[in-house]
């Protein structure tokens, strides 16, 4: 899995890039996502042909008429894009979202996982 | 709602720019510093009533998060662990970004808020900490007679 140069998605709007781990096994990968202010309802996943986009929306309880005097979360968007390598098995990613953690899981295609592969001696 | 959270102003713009350009912003005026990439993020936003406080910070029992408030200085403290395996044969970490460890921020409250009246909620991997300003120096209107 390689990240995606999404630059010129980042110039087009303000979107921030969530900070992430990326662990590979020898199943496959596990993708964990800091979304902070995101509810399920906020957090669009899709994956097209060889990529993979997290977005998400935050949303935050503010009172009327609210002023920001101070900000380091520039953006109520977060975006990052991958490109899943053909090893990998976009039909069967698994998700979870919890206190702002996304965690995906990407198994690799069965064929695709090391196998020990056994010399018979005759 | 979500809006005002992150209401654009003249100065933010200015820093986006100044990121954009490589310039570091470390620099800043208060004696605690308050450097971009510190755990949590923190968002400060006011009302004629109260201060609201944002501390984006996803992936935490929320018990575990320690807030005290002594002479106007909040403070918030906590832990957070590493989801990082250790590498071996079988596993590799291709990118470790996410913070893990100990954090402690602090935030200078204004002179009109009331200690008495804090409340802090979790949700969403966000800590929202809501200080009501003292009553007396809220905006009144004067009667003329």
């Amino acid at each position: 899995m390689r990240e995606r140069n999404s630059k010129g998605a980042a110039a087009r709007d303000d979107a921030m890039q969530p900070a992430v781990d990326v662990i590979e096994d020898a199943a496959g990968i596990t993708l964990t996502a800091d979304l902070p202010g995101v509810p399920k309802e906020g957090l669009n996943l899709h994956i097209e042909a060889d990529q993979l986009t997290i977005e998400g929306e935050i949303r935050l309880p503010a009172p009327e008429g609210m002023q920001l005097t101070h900000r380091e979360l520039p953006s109520p968007r977060f975006r990052r894009v991958f490109t899943l390598s053909k090893e990998l098995d976009p039909e069967r990613v698994s998700a979870a979202l919890e206190n702002g953690v996304l965690r995906l899981r990407i198994p690799r295609v069965q064929q695709a996982q090391p196998r020990r592969i056994r010399i018979d001696v005759s | 709602m979500v809006w005002n959270a992150f209401s654009r102003d003249l100065m933010a713009e200015l820093e986006r720019l100044q990121q954009d350009f490589g310039h570091p912003l470390e620099q800043s005026a208060s004696i605690r510093g308050g450097g971009r990439s510190r755990f949590p993020a923190l968002n400060v936003g006011g009302t004629p009533e109260s201060v609201e406080i944002y501390a984006f910070a996803p992936g935490l029992d929320p018990s575990s998060i320690e807030l005290s408030l002594d002479r106007g200085v909040l403070s918030l403290s906590g832990e957070r662990a590493s989801d990082l395996p250790a590498e071996d044969a079988r596993t590799a970490v291709h990118i470790g970004e996410r913070f893990a460890g100990r954090f402690r921020r602090v935030v200078n409250l204004p002179d009109d808020a009331d200690p008495d009246s804090v409340s802090a909620t979790y949700r969403d991997g966000v800590l929202h900490i809501r200080v009501t300003r003292r009553a007396a120096s809220q905006p009144r209107r004067i009667n003329v007679q």
